[in-house]
């Protein structure tokens, strides 16, 4: 079965890459949907099995790379965490599939994208179902793949290109602090399988071990190397630039991959390495810090953006965040517990806002929409469910695990615990001024898209609607139903020996016992938002002008998103391109081929050029030359014969 | 065992279709029919009998197999011919690839059919006998020679510039070889003898032992090309017809690669260690700078050939890591490099032989009226890039492991090469096959034929196979490796302990 669940997805999206013209369209969706949905079935079986059974299972396939004592082998590991992730990804995936039947309908590429889908979601399954850090590499790098095919689905836009770019890249910065970590693991550990090492780990405490020049702590050493790793694949401040970016792509793509599963793949791989970070403070401080800043900073933006999927993107960014200082704080299975509702309510908001896209001609810009209501009511419903959720309203699934992430940090009761918990505050009030702004700019108000467009907008077919019922009754549920079995007083019997939390380590029982403020500021925290963005885009629609008007220079630097692109740009692409130019024209060029084989050459040819002068072919100049040589040799004879 | 010589069958096999294409005649067109007929089968027979080689290798076995003796030129040189499991899979390589370079060749040459082919069978011979020739003597026939039909397959199949080019890849490579000599003369003159395995065993001076290493050096490092001896490779690439390029990269690069294996290793332990960090040194300038460099290029094959010199330069990096993961990687990637990039030469070469241009700003867009094509070039620049699952990063990833044991900023800088890698390679796709189809000329492009399939899905096949399940090629090298790094270690130990005793 666990088999079943992997290798299902690889099977559609081959079958359908070989023989895309046999089966046709309809024939490649069925195949594709129809799979990932027998492996969303089942994964939901698997959950009962190994998370509620408190029975991990794990499958080895064959070898993969032996050499010396290197040897890797492709297995399955199937315990709680995984079967955590395992039902998310394939139950989003699934409903994302059934939605691209509907959304990409006018599409000329249908099987070409079902099949990158299917590919996606392999990969991503052989990420959480990996048993050394090898494979999950090589899931790691293949979600990367799919991500930056999907991105670039539309390769007739520059844009799209560039950004499918981008986004490998970037991601292949954070891979090679992965790669690194996974180096240094061998090194210490002899071994790259997550039983071994993890075994291993109390045994290296406080050992340190060169690392570029300096003696360094081993496990901090190797913590942020795999953060840096986590860092590109959930865009963390530094590496997020690619993100927003990668909304190119169609937007069941960005439900699919840059909201609900792969960013959240970093958030994943350190409660998976929970068992080497517990033992290293500073690199979980480290995490904290990053995520509690990526949380607030991307909030900051999302304010003021006005393409629709990119406020949600930075929103995305933003929720990873709060993911990551939960890490940070040791409060792993509420990190998880976040990463599994957040993939309900934003893949919902994300499908939501693909429904709108849908309703009004492509057009993505909220300052040309407004007034949407009253036409697609099923979508705006849809959309609030999701914005309730996101801005944590009581009873709804982000109200338990936001909450929860806020209070564990409070708990921790560290200095970057309480900067955690302030940002999460902080963000948690832009959160609910965005999210309601996007939705007042949306639905609400006067229309300000053409006539024409109006008159066009209509509500999505039953194929999309479907899946944005499923994720909505996700995005209600999920956090009440789930609460307790994740977080609760018994979480370890739920996780296991998944996740690894240290004696010392009080978080998961602390958080419960915060005071009664901090368990209601959140609350108070997404009314003051919402409050805030009702006066602005309902009441008084002149005040966002105005404010863009008297504080221009911060909103240009919130709009152009704190210049991080440009930055990078100044600092290593055209760089980059300008030290290849030299090395090219001078170092190869002049130096390397100039005292090489075109200057040797040249001496060659000077000098022959030189001696075939003597041979003029006049008489008088051989005689002449020889005369001199004549009387030079008869002096020199008789010099030196005369000393 | 087989009990024929099938080494030295397999070797001359193409010397006998050379000659059968020498008797073909008749008229031009008809004789270029089965010239070509011939050649193909000839390296497809060839590649059928090397198989035998493969299926009768003895995994368990350190030392050589097949070995065949004969008396040569008498003074202790002999024809003696061997393989372990460091050179099989290059046999292999080779003649794998030949028939893909005579099929791609097949209407891409137009002119002097007959001694295309030739000078390619003959090229086969030359290649396979490096790998298997276990005489100095002999290897230095076969290694030198083998550059006379490639300096002919560039010089009068080539691009316009093939003059320039041919000669400054002669020159290069022959500036090595003297040295080479001389250092082979020199131990000859030692020794008595040119015999390899006598050779290996042999314990040289630790100071001659310098001399001689750089001397084999300068011939196997612009073999290699490592840095700052490379710029023979781009020229060399971008006149060389699409096959000839393939050989280049796929098979003569490695002579260098194999070199080290070979010679200078086991031959020369103290030097090699001794000039480890050297090379350590050049490899990652070679990877950091002519990445930087394959990003800004304007020619594709320029690009690519560029790309071949940063990947040579983590072979270099696995070989003198000493460690079982480093060598083994280096010998996967080599094999690898072999087949990746020479599939992406060939990648080149299908649309060079429509548009005649091999200028990356000429193209874009190909994807709408090429969508075959274009998945065949994403496979295999996502395996230049080293992604998991394609062969690169079996070879790449070993070879990172192998230098992170032995130097950290090694392994460090040559991992910056794997963000480089992933930027000229994908800027370099998406300039020829994404974007709109604006050109004229590419609007009438047709998508690959069923030859030009039958070329691709090998390589295909073979390029995930290693990433997949490598295991069957590195489990043939892991008996010769474990044994050269054991004598490499008995020697160095050897060495220290004569130098304490000293003291």
């Amino acid at each position: 079965m666990y088999v079943l669940i992997v290798f299902l997805p690889l099977f559609a999206a081959l079958t359908v890459g070989l023989t895309a013209s046999k089966l046709g369209d309809r024939g490649s969706q069925i195949l594709t949907s129809g799979a990932v949905s027998l492996s969303a079935i089942l994964s939901w079986v698997a959950l009962y099995q190994v998370a509620f059974g408190q029975d991990p299972q794990s499958v080895e396939l064959f070898t993969w790379i032996k050499s010396g004592s290197f040897d890797v082998s492709w297995a399955l590991r199937i315990d709680s965490l995984t079967a955590v992730m395992l039902v998310v990804v394939n139950t989003v995936s699934a409903l994302v599939h059934i939605y691209s039947i509907g959304y990409m309908a006018h599409d000329d590429h249908k099987p070409r994208f079902m099949a990158y889908l299917s590919l996606f979601t392999f990969a991503m399954l052989m990420l959480v179902t990996s048993d050394n850090f090898l494979q999950m590499y090589f899931g790691w790098e293949g979600v990367g793949l799919a991500s930056y095919l999907l991105i670039g689905f539309w390769y007739k836009k520059p844009t799209a290109n560039a950004a499918a770019i981008k986004a490998f890249v970037v991601n292949r910065v954070g891979d090679f602090g992965f790669a690194l970590g996974i180096m240094a693991i061998y090194m210490v550990f002899g071994s790259v399988s997550f039983d071994v090492v993890f075994a291993g780990v109390s045994a290296q405490v406080g050992n340190t071990f060169e690392f570029l020049g300096y003696e360094l702590d081993i496990i901090t050493t190797i913590s942020l190397l795999l953060f840096l790793g986590a860092m590109g694949k959930s865009a963390q401040l530094g590496l997020h630039t690619w993100l927003p970016d990668a909304m190119e792509g169609p937007t069941p793509v960005s439900a699919l991959i840059h909201a609900a599963t792969m960013v959240t793949a970093g958030v994943f791989m350190l409660a998976r390495c929970s068992p080497i970070f517990e033992y290293s403070p500073t690199a979980l401080a480290v995490v904290a810090a990053v995520g509690a800043s990526t949380a607030l900073f991307a909030a900051t933006v999302g304010l003021v953006q006005n393409d629709i999927k990119r406020v949600i993107a930075y929103s995305t960014c933003s929720q990873l965040g709060y993911m990551f200082f939960a890490i940070g704080v040791g409060a792993y299975p509420v990190a998880i517990f976040h990463l599994f509702t957040h993939a309900f309510f934003k893949a919902l908001l994300f499908l939501g806002s693909g429904a709108v896209i849908h309703a009004v001609s492509d057009e993505q810009d909220m300052r040309k929409m407004g007034g949407l209501a009253k036409h697609i009511k099923i979508t705006y419903a849809m959309m609030i469910i999701g914005t309730l959720a996101l801005t944590g309203v009581p009873f709804f699934s982000g109200y338990f695990s936001k909450d929860a992430v806020i209070e564990a940090a409070y708990a921790a009761g560290t200095g970057v615990g309480d900067y955690a918990f302030w940002c999460g505050i902080g963000a948690a009030v832009l959160t609910a001024f965005y999210s309601w702004r996007l939705i007042f700019m949306t639905f609400h108000g006067k229309p300000r898209a053409t006539k024409e467009v109006m008159s066009h907008v209509h509500e999505s077919p039953f194929v999309m609607l479907f899946p944005l019922y499923v994720l909505a009754a996700g995005a209600i549920f999920a956090g009440f139903v789930f609460y307790e079995p994740m977080v609760g007083h018994n979480y370890k019997e739920f996780w296991g020996d998944s996740i690894l939390i240290l004696d010392r380590n009080i978080v998961m029982e602390g958080f419960h016992d915060v005071p009664a403020w901090v368990k209601y500021l959140p609350i108070v925290a997404g009314v003051l938002g919402l409050l805030v963005s009702f006066n602005m885009y309902i009441r008084r629609t002149d005040i966002p002008v105005q404010l863009a008007k008297t504080h221009s220079a911060l909103y240009q630097f919130l709009l152009n998103k704190w210049y991080f692109d440009e930055l990078y740009n100044f600092l290593f692409i055209q760089p980059s391109k300008w030290i290849g130019h030299q090395l090219w024209n001078i170092g190869d060029g002049k130096i390397i081929d100039g005292l090489g084989p075109d200057g040797v050459s040249a001496r060659v040819i000077g000098l022959a050029k030189r001696a075939s002068m003597l041979q003029s072919g006049y008489l008088y100049h051989y005689a002449f030359a020889m005369l001199i040589g004549v009387a030079a040799f008869v002096s020199f004879f008789f010099l030196s014969s005369g000393s | 065992m087989l009990d024929w010589n099938i080494l030295s069958f397999v070797t001359f096999l193409p010397l006998v279709g050379a000659l059968l294409i020498l008797l073909t005649g008749g008229k031009e067109e008809v004789a270029a029919r089965n010239v070509r007929q011939v050649a193909l089968w000839t390296t497809l027979i060839t590649f059928a009998v090397s198989l035998l080689i493969w299926i009768n290798f003895d995994t368990s076995e350190a030392g050589f197999q097949f070995v065949e003796k004969a008396d040569w030129l008498g003074g202790g040189i002999n024809y003696h011919m061997g393989i372990d499991g460091i050179s099989m899979l290059f046999i292999i390589l080779t003649t794998f690839l030949m028939p893909i370079c005579i099929l791609a060749s097949w209407e891409s040459i137009g002119t002097r059919v007959r001694e295309y082919m030739i000078a390619f069978l003959i090229m086969e011979t030359l290649m396979i006998g490096v790998f298997c020739a276990l005489d100095m003597v002999l290897f230095y026939l076969f290694f030198e020679a083998g550059l006379i039909p490639m300096f002919l397959i560039i010089g009068i199949w080539g691009g316009g510039n093939r003059v320039y080019a041919s000669f400054k890849f002669f020159l290069y490579t022959l500036v090595g070889s003297v040295l080479m000599l001389a250092a082979m003369i020199t131990m000859y003159v030692i020794v008595g003898t040119t015999d390899i395995p006598t050779l290996m065993a042999y314990n040289f001076g630790v100071d001659l032992q310098f001399w001689l290493w750089l001397a084999f050096f300068a011939s196997f490092a612009v073999k290699v090309p490592m840095w700052p001896v490379h710029t023979w490779l781009p020229d060399a690439h971008v006149q060389a017809p699409t096959a000839g390029s393939v050989i280049l990269a796929g098979v003569l690069l490695k002579m260098g690669g194999y070199g080290f294996l070979r010679f200078s290793i086991p031959m020369f332990p103290d030097a090699s260690q001794y000039f480890a960090p050297m090379v350590f040194g050049l490899s990652v300038v070679a990877i950091i700078y002519t990445s930087l460099v394959a990003l800004v290029q304007k020619d594709m094959k320029k690009l690519i050939a560029y790309s071949s010199v940063a990947h040579m330069g983590f072979i270099t990096i696995g070989i003198f890591t000493f460690t079982q993961q480093g060598l083994e990687g280096g010998i996967l990637q080599m094999i690898s490099h072999g087949i990746v990039s020479g599939a992406l030469f060939l990648c080149v070469g299908v649309i060079y032989d429509r548009i005649h241009t091999r200028e990356i700003a000429r193209y874009g867009g190909l994807v709408h009226r090429m969508p075959r094509y274009a998945v065949i070039f994403m496979i295999f620049t996502m395996a230049t890039v080293g992604l998991p699952g394609t062969s690169g990063f079996v070879g790449e990833f070993l070879i990172l492991v192998g230098a992170y044991q032995v130097s950290t900023w090694t392994a460090f800088l040559a991992t910056t090469g794997v963000i480089l890698g992933a930027a000229y390679s994908l800027y370099l796709y998406r300039r020829v096959v994404f974007g709109e189809l604006v050109k004229e000329d590419l609007k009438s492009i047709v998508d690959v034929n069923k030859r030009e399939m039958a070329i691709f899905i090998p390589l295909i096949a073979v390029a995930m196979w290693i990433g997949i399940y490598p295991d069957p090629f590195l489990d043939v090298m892991h008996a010769s490796v474990t044994n050269l790094m054991e004598q490499h270690q008995l020697a160095l130990d050897a060495t220290n302990s004569t130098l304490h005793a000293t003291k």
